[in-house]
């Protein structure tokens, strides 16, 4: 069971990572853009259209690896509170009732969406001979599938925590307290002790602070 | 049940589930989804050809499509590597020693770092523990109160999500149908007001009450001088100016110094180059100003062949210079206490210069303001050298080596990230480029510093790429499921009835901003920004127009206001954050103490906001016309 929550965890990592490399092509080709309209005076019109589709698909593509990180916002307010039992009965619930049918159609409908689009072999109108529209609508469904395998393998995780009384793991992956590691790793400044200390806690600071928890005994007299 | 109170019960179920914890965006969409399904059911077609199908769909494909959101990954990419490539350790020293005559010096340096890395980065948790871990014990050691040291590096740490380049203005322009320089120019000085009276209550309180902040001990007062530059001083002349320049000129005597003060040739280049750096920046703002005024204007002009200037433009204008010039020599004023600042201060003062002296005609965005270089342009921006001339004159006149050290260390570590963050900032409040593509520019920047900083490895990079792309599937999901959940609740009829209901209450305009933004505040608190701006801020938006009321101004007064909110006890985040890292002996209850006075500080300047509409909106009408 374990095994196959994190066989999709990584897919779904594998997918939004390779995604996410995205990020740097927008960027080359904003770039790009820039350079050719303000130097050479010669904007392109298919440079706009690609970076409109590099980001459209980074971010839906994206959206399984995020969910597999727990990163999506929630409102962790009375949330972060509860018991972690609590915690998974009232998202398994909340899964099976707005999830499952909200990605579904999601997927249905972006699935006839994108047949449509292949059926006339739409391309986009803004200029003429612009790119071809169909692979970026394509986007739709595929990214909906691989969001509703992911939220299968967090429907899983609630009914292992219910009945283990414990979340179980996710995969190790960048988050964003990291920095205070590197910014410290490489200070001069701080004395070691007060270094070390924040560095070995900086992920259990970021957890107690989202559940306003303000009495962590382990994080003060280690 | 009518269709209206299926869009009532539809939005009251919608605060549940979120309080209930359930990712948001899923919530959204869900919601959306079922009611939209029964609001289109239609008995004599099948469910599967429900409209509500086409109308997700295209409500996703829009958010694909979206130009303003399209800056977001770019501006987020920009903050994570700025965040990986500069050291705020070495940057909150520096700043410290540069200010180290000023009453609490301390948690003048720290505001100012905070507000430094809130520009770069604008996330609120990490920069609180790092400042927690980097700035919290030397306050502390060094005898402040702790109520002052917690409240500087918290109500510092959430500055960052309001001064520009900030992700929330740009959804809220996506949200709001505005344009996101617009916003930004907007944001822009009531945040450094906000980050100003921060540091005049800071100041203040040092002042009149000197216990909170004794004054640091004389051996941490002391600049640690390298031997080179020692013997610079000793063998070529006090003043390190006339010494690294006389170094140059005679390298001879350096030969027979102690191997420790040995320099190389390209050693004492760099000497010479570093000592004048305040006057190369000076002179490069300065002929930037004068660049963009008077020969981009007039190619411009020549190239939109527009007619003269109207007389009520020119008007405008001189109306409008003579503030910035008031609060750029006030802002002087306080910079003569401490020399040094110079560096670091002229930068973003003569960017607001820049941004003001040249506001009307900008960028030739409206025919009518693409107008020549203003009326009395000439004298103001003589009037400006002549200023800056003078203190510069008056910086050399003092630059021993001390000055020179503490220079030294500024140009290392604030200077490449001040730069890059200002050239973003003034290329797009000045129109050269939008925001998108000063985003790009921005994070192009960003590496190519980090790089040549050293800072930043495949493996830093990946993570930079990474958080980014978590960070911008979050807000852009987020997006997607609130557009199908506004255009269910509008077809429902809920947003109708809504504003029905306020329109009968029969408020005043004034009464209607207190309501709204007393909703926003205590949504605050439980909520996030992304969920505040992405579903509640689209109910307000249509109301405006009837209380003529502009979304501009509106909508930074939510900025503001969630400063408030976001520093309002007992829910604070940055709160439980900076507990997370401080010395045992600090409790919850000492650092909500220190917070509260920062919470009021921001409602006062909401309330002047509110006085003075002009101070959000001459910067917007200043660039952009309208």
């Amino acid at each position: 069971m374990d095994k196959f929550m994190l066989t999709v965890d990584e897919i779904s990592t594998f997918v939004g990572k390779a995604a996410s490399w995205l990020i740097i092509l927008l960027m080359l080709m904003v770039c790009t853009d820039v350079v050719r309209r303000y130097a050479l005076n010669s904007p392109s019109a298919w440079i706009g259209e690609l970076s409109v589709m590099a980001y459209g698909t980074l971010f839906m593509m994206c959206g399984a690896y995020t969910l597999a990180q727990n990163g999506h916002v929630r409102g962790d307010f009375l949330y972060g509170s509860m018991k972690p039992r609590t915690q998974a009965t009232l998202d398994l619930i909340l899964y099976v009732t707005f999830f499952l049918p909200g990605i579904t159609a999601l997927v249905y409908a972006g699935y006839t969406y994108a047949a449509e689009s292949w059926r006339i072999g739409e391309h986009t109108t803004q200029i003429a001979n612009g790119p071809p529209l169909y692979p970026f609508k394509t986007v739709i469904p595929i990214a909906g599938a691989f969001v509703l395998l992911q939220g299968f393998v967090e429907i899983l995780r609630c009914i292992v925590c219910i009945k283990t009384g414990e979340w179980p793991a996710r995969l190790k992956d960048a988050a964003e307290i990291d920095v205070i590691e590197q910014q410290l790793a490489a200070s001069t400044h701080v004395d070691e002790e007060s270094r070390q200390l924040a560095m070995k806690n900086a992920k259990a600071i970021d957890e107690a602070a989202h559940h306003r928890i303000g009495q962590t005994k382990e994080i003060n007299h280690e | 049940m009518n269709d209206p109170l299926l869009g009532l019960s539809m939005l009251g179920l919608i605060i549940v589930v979120i309080m209930l914890g359930f990712p948001t965006a899923f919530t959204l969409m869900g919601l959306g989804m079922m009611f939209g399904f029964a609001a289109f059911y239609d008995p004599s077609q099948s469910w599967a050809a429900n409209k509500i199908f086409t109308l997700m769909v295209q409500r996703t494909f829009g958010g694909m499509t979206n130009d303003v959101l399209l800056s977001i990954p770019l501006f987020v990419l920009m903050g994570y590597v700025m965040e990986r490539g500069a050291l705020v350790d070495k940057m909150f020293y520096s700043i410290q020693l540069a200010f180290r005559r000023l009453p609490a010096s301390l948690a003048v340096a720290t505001l100012i770092v905070c507000t430094f890395w809130g520009i770069a980065s604008g996330l609120v948790g990490a920069v609180v523990v790092l400042m927690g871990v980097i700035a919290m014990k030397p306050m502390l050691n060094a005898g402040y109160d702790t109520r002052l040291a917690a409240g500087v590096i918290t109500a510092g740490g959430t500055l960052g999500i309001l001064i520009p380049p900030s992700v929330m203005i740009i959804v809220y322009a996506a949200v709001a149908g505005q344009s996101v320089v617009k916003l930004y120019a907007a944001a822009m000085v009531p945040g450094f007001f906000l980050a100003f009276l921060y540091l005049v209550y800071i100041i203040g309180w040092a002042l009149i009450n000197p216990k909170v902040a004794p004054k640091l001990p004389p051996e941490q007062l002391v600049v640690p001088i390298p031997a080179s530059i020692h013997f610079l001083r000793e063998n070529y002349s006090q003043n390190m100016l006339v010494a690294t320049l006389k170094a140059l000129i005679f390298p001879a005597k350096l030969l027979d110094a102690p191997i420790d003060a040995r320099l190389s040739f390209t050693k004492i280049v760099q000497n010479v180059l570093a000592a004048l750096t305040p006057f190369i920046l000076v002179a490069i703002t300065m002929w930037g100003v004068w660049w963009y005024v008077i020969i981009h204007q007039q190619a411009e002009k020549d190239a939109l062949n527009v007619p003269v200037v109207t007389q009520v433009a020119k008007a405008s204008t001189a109306d409008n210079v003579a503030p910035v010039e008031e609060g750029l020599v006030s802002l002087d004023a306080t910079s003569n206490n401490s020399k040094s600042k110079e560096t670091e201060e002229d930068a973003p003062l003569v960017a607001l210069d820049a941004a003001a002296g040249d506001g009307p005609t900008a960028a030739g965005v409206e025919p009518e303001a693409a107008a020549g270089p203003p009326e009395n342009f000439q004298l103001y921006f003589g009037l400006t050298t002549v200023l800056f001339l003078l203190l510069l004159i008056y910086y050399y006149l003092r630059f021993d080596e001390d000055q020179f050290e503490i220079l030294k260390l500024l140009i290392e570590s604030v200077l490449p990230l001040g730069i890059l963050t200002i050239l973003v900032l003034a290329v797009i409040l000045l129109g050269i480029t939008t925001a998108t593509e000063s985003a790009a520019v921005g994070a192009l920047g960003a590496f190519i510093l980090a790089f040549q900083a050293g800072t930043l490895d495949f493996d830093r990079t990946k993570q930079a790429v990474f958080l980014t792309a978590k960070t911008t599937s979050m807000v852009c999901w987020l997006f997607v499921g609130s557009a199908l959940f506004s255009a269910v609740f509008t077809i429902l009829g809920g947003q109708s009835i809504i504003e029905k209901w306020v329109l009968m209450l029969d408020l005043t305009p004034i009464q209607f901003m207190l309501l709204s933004q007393a909703i926003i505040f205590f949504l605050g608190w439980p909520l996030e920004w992304t969920e505040i701006i992405v579903i509640f801020v689209p109910i307000f938006l249509p109301l405006l127009a009837h209380f003529q009321i502009d979304p501009l101004l509106w909508g930074t007064l939510v900025f503001v206001n969630l400063q408030a909110a976001f520093l309002s006890p007992p829910v604070a985040m940055s709160a439980f954050y900076l507990k997370g890292v401080s010395p045992p002996g600090v409790t919850l209850n000492q650092i909500f103490a220190g917070m509260m006075p920062y919470m009021f500080i921001v409602i006062a300047c909401m309330f002047f906001m509110y006085i003075w509409p002009g101070m959000t909106l001459w910067l917007p009408r200043f660039l952009y016309g309208g």
